[in-house]
């Protein structure tokens, strides 16, 4: 594939232009005049019984339309995880319950003419609660004697509510005690990771209204526009023929739109009053009351031979999935099925124990379990290199997983069940390292002085992830000719600001022979648009591209026959070369010629096909990132001051966008090293529910980070690619604690490292 | 000065992209919210406690965040959003540059990114990558780590240095 024309190009985006005018295109900028405007009164308790709501004062108010609690819909059970059916992740959620779980808890509803009229009914809502007990900790919801969160007798699918277990996973590979037995050195380390949210720029949003049919229409921020159809249909209990879902622009998802957080509510609310209504969140809400990644305590302990071998791995988690279990099970196994596979080890064991609590809800999050996982392996294999006095670089290569090695996890821990073989057929990992390592040489020492006292230090961590979910991610793709050449690509595959429209566009056009601009995109409409799974487990330039691969070759070959047709060749005996069907005698006709003849010649016809693609496999991509870190010893401050990764995409379809996934997911990863954490007071509110007192990175606090690509060669896909859209966060934050050891010796075991916690650390060491 | 109208309405005038208006707005109605009303859905909400920049607008060609300003205290001054960067249907050499270099991702806050780059370029017409950063760290971005951002407001600085494009706004 050396005369690629149109992939491998780093073209600009399909809707660049849009969104540098400011065009209306998301959900926001679409709301019809009058429509009606929905909000959420949120539990103020972290766990208690609703006695009673006294709506009368609420509905008096002129401009309120409905009021509704939980005897006003319908009580169906059901997971908010957008997820294949039937989901892995319990049936603990309840579109309004007697019962509110955490602080920010669904309450009851207030639909009004406006928002402000909504806003002031619901502080006249009267609700009378019945206090229960709250535990706020992973590990002390699974005590005996813990406060049941779960009680209700209709959830479906808990591994044990009355323990408020929520999901439970054991993996064994061979034998961990035989391992051990066999260890000249056993290493045993502890670590925790906290609350974080996503803080997609774009809060989540809603809007729905019935069209001339009385169908509902559900405009949302979506991440998995055919899950959500499904999910709310089944709530509302109506037939998935009467809901159409759309997903238009979305202003960032990382995962958290992987959810139905609130279109079952919009949704019923349209059916309702049959007029539109929208919802969207405030930014507090999106920090408290949407989604979150899973906080764990994880401990590893892991079995070396005298000269370095691996010879035991056991991880075991505890993790919280606060009030609700949306990827309970999913996210958990996870945290080992992506990390563990990274180092050869004869005997492995993942177990963990996801614990409910009162406290904001878990669920998928760019890496899905993935960066637990490797803050604490990567951080252990650090120690164990300094303990053994090895090159911690050689220490991880004398293990890493090879070209042709069997991944023994993947057959035994699938997406909640058992998975599927996986064999890695393309590993460009030793370039990673290199690529990364040259791109932060280290900068020598940094200016100190008596006011300033700075340590400066450089370390590394590695990582492998997935492409997909094999058996279980499918996406359609339809594409239609047009009478000028250009092609419309009809995909179910939900563009989130990842540019997935261009890629996709991309591979489309270089198997029809034209250009991007000849490929006009729309994503995602579930009544226009094929199936898609949806944009998540980094499956869609795998996944939907393969199927798009497919569609655009089913639409070449009926062209084909057309130019035959018009050459009085047999189709089989031409060429197709640049766009044009060449016949051995050298007559050619261009493809876009082809196309205007197929409405007009002699067989008219409307040329349009479709393909799907069921991914079986899940080709793992590799990444090292290397960092370089100033620790500021007077006032525990960590500056990032050189930071790169490396990634073995397979093939990057646009370069360009390839390195905007890593470089972004870098700067996330240093988000969640350094300052990001959900703070909760002791009856379980969020109290930094903010972007003034959540911290996320701005363009000050980062330096130039580099993403850089490796290529090799995946046979899996048509064109070779594997994914590139979330690996790059499983392994910022051991890169930057293995810095900040090299720079201070000090081992952080506990995210994120905020200058008070570094400020304590540094003065128990005397530094 | 507002001029009150019946009940607490209040009526403005003020320039928004070289046009005249004279909306009504009431007395908590933050700029934010009539800019929009007023069909300028460039000016994202997203925060609305003006730590993220989504919604940010020059003000008399200064960049401020709209949804600290009350829509009363915009009366008489001129407001500009992406929707006026450009009148004659082309693009602004930062439009140009986002495009080009791939600065967004999302979108969802190059409006309010654009907005404070143009302020940015109307004091400094070549800033250094360090007052790039400065200029823009009132701006969250979730999905680009900066750096392409920054890269496409030193090129358009360039290019309206050499005559390019106009950035005068």
């Amino acid at each position: 594939m050396s005369d690629l024309r149109v992939v491998s190009k780093s073209l600009p985006k399909v809707d660049a232009e849009a969104i540098v005018r400011g065009v209306p295109h998301y959900v926001m900028d679409m709301v019809p005049a009058g429509a009606l405007h929905a909000v959420i009164l949120r539990s103020p308790h972290a766990h208690a019984g609703i006695k009673g709501i006294d709506v009368e004062r609420a509905k008096a108010l002129p401009g309120v339309v409905l009021v509704l609690t939980h005897k006003d819909v319908p009580r169906v059970p059901f997971t908010t995880a957008g997820q294949n059916y039937p989901e892995p992740s319990p049936y603990d959620t309840f579109m309004l319950d007697d019962k509110v779980r955490f602080v920010g808890d669904r309450v009851a509803v207030v639909v009004a003419e406006d928002k402000q009229t909504a806003m002031a009914a619901l502080a006249l809502l009267e609700v009378e609660y019945e206090m229960l007990p709250a535990v706020l900790d992973a590990r002390d919801a699974l005590k005996e004697g813990a406060p049941v969160i779960h009680d209700e007798t209709d959830s479906q699918g808990i591994h044990d509510a009355g323990r408020n277990l929520a999901a439970h996973i054991e993996m064994d590979v061979g034998s961990v005690e035989e391992g051990f037995a066999e260890a000249d050195y056993v290493f045993e380390k502890e670590f925790s990771v906290q609350y974080v949210q996503h803080v997609p720029m774009e809060n989540h949003v809603s809007m729905a209204y019935l069209d001339d049919k009385r169908r509902v229409v559900l405009v949302t921020s979506t991440q998995v526009p055919f899950h959500v159809r499904r999910i709310v249909a089944r709530v509302n209990q109506i037939p998935i023929s009467r809901v159409r879902v759309i997903k238009p622009r979305v202003g960032g998802a990382f995962g958290v739109k992987q959810e139905v957080i609130l279109e079952d509510l919009c949704v019923h609310i349209a059916l309702k009053t049959g007029k539109p209504v929208v919802m969207e969140f405030s930014r507090a809400e999106e920090f408290f009351a949407s989604r979150t990644r899973h906080p764990m305590y994880l401990k590893i302990k892991t079995g070396f031979k005298r000269d370095g071998t691996m010879i035991a791995n056991e991880l075991r988690v505890v993790a919280n999935t606060g009030a609700y279990g949306a990827h309970a099970l999913t996210v958990p196994s996870n945290t080992g099925s992506k990390s563990l596979p990274l180092y050869r080890s004869p005997n492995i064991r993942y177990v963990a124990d996801v614990a409910y609590t009162n406290l904001p809800v878990a669920g998928a999050f760019r890496g899905y379990g993935a960066p637990q996982g490797y803050f604490a392996l990567e951080s252990m294999m650090d120690e164990v290199a300094c303990e053994l006095g090895m090159d911690p670089l050689e220490l991880r290569r004398k293990n890493l997983i090879r070209q042709g090695d069997e991944d023994p996890i993947a057959t035994k821990l699938g997406e909640g069940k058992e998975g599927f073989a996986r064999t890695v057929e393309s590993c460009g990992m030793e370039d990673c390292i290199r690529l990364a390592s040259e791109a932060v040489p280290g900068s020598g020492p940094p200016e100190s002085g008596p006011f300033r006292r700075i340590k400066r230090g450089r370390g590394f961590a590695l990582c492998m992830h997935g492409t997909g979910i094999p058996g279980d991610d499918m996406a359609g793709a339809t594409i239609k000719v047009n009478e000028d050449g250009s092609f419309n690509l009809l995909i179910g595959a939900a563009d989130l600001g990842t540019g997935s429209d261009t890629v996709l566009a991309q591979m489309a056009a270089e198997v029809l022979g034209v250009a991007l601009d000849d490929m006009v995109v729309y994503s995602a409409d579930t009544d226009c648009t094929p199936f898609d799974v949806g944009a998540y487990a980094s499956s869609t330039t795998f996944v939907s591209g393969t199927a798009v691969v497919r569609a655009a070759e089913k639409v070449r070959e009926r062209l084909r026959a057309v130019a035959g047709d018009l050459l009085g060749t047999d189709p089989g005996s031409l060429e197709f070369e640049g766009g044009c069907f060449e016949a051995p005698q050298g007559k050619r006709i261009h493809v876009k010629e082809a196309a205007l003849k197929s409405f007009y010649g002699e067989h008219k016809q409307q040329i349009v096909e479709s393909a799907s693609f069921l991914t079986m496999v899940c080709p793992p991509p590799f990444c090292a990132c290397f960092a370089e870190v100033d620790v500021d010893l007077d006032t525990g401050m960590i500056r990032v001051i050189d930071i790169a990764s490396a990634v073995d995409v397979g093939r990057a379809i646009n370069p360009t966008l390839a390195e905007g996934q890593i470089v972004g997911s870098i700067a996330q990863g240093v988000g969640y090293a350094l300052t990001e954490e959900m703070i909760f007071n002791d009856k379980g509110k969020n109290v930094n529910a903010s972007l003034m007192d959540y911290k996320v990175p701005v363009s000050t606090d980062l330096p130039d980070i580099k993403g850089l690509i490796v290529e090799t060669d995946e046979p899996s896909h048509p064109f070779g690619v594997k994914s590139v859209g979330e690996i790059c966060l499983d392994n910022v934050a051991p890169a930057i604690t293995n810095a900040v050891f090299n720079a201070t010796g000090i081992r952080f075991r506990e995210l994120p490292l905020t200058p008070e916690r570094v400020l304590k650390a540094l003065r128990k060491a005397g530094l | 000065m507002p001029r009150r109208k019946r009940g607490s309405g209040l009526r403005i005038e003020l320039t928004i992209n070289e046009k005249a208006y004279e909306p009504d707005v009431s007395a908590g109605e933050t700029l934010l919210e009539l800019l929009r009303r007023l069909g300028l859905k460039s000016v994202k909400f997203a925060c609305g406690t003006g730590n993220c920049g989504a919604c940010t607008v020059l003000l008399d060609g200064k960049p401020v965040m709209s949804c600290l300003m009350l829509a009363p205290q915009a009366d008489g001054r001129r407001v500009t959003t992406v929707e006026g960067l450009s009148t004659d249907g082309g693009l602004h050499p930062l439009q140009q540059t986002f495009m080009e270099l791939g600065a967004p991702q999302c979108g969802f806050c190059t409006p309010g990114m654009l907005m404070a780059a143009v302020g940015l370029l109307s004091e400094n017409p070549d800033p250094s990558r360090d007052e790039v950063r400065e200029a823009i760290s009132g701006n969250i971005c979730r999905c680009s780590g900066y750096v392409r951002v920054v890269d496409a407001v030193i090129a358009a600085a360039k290019r309206i240095r050499e005559g390019m494009g106009k950035g005068n706004v």
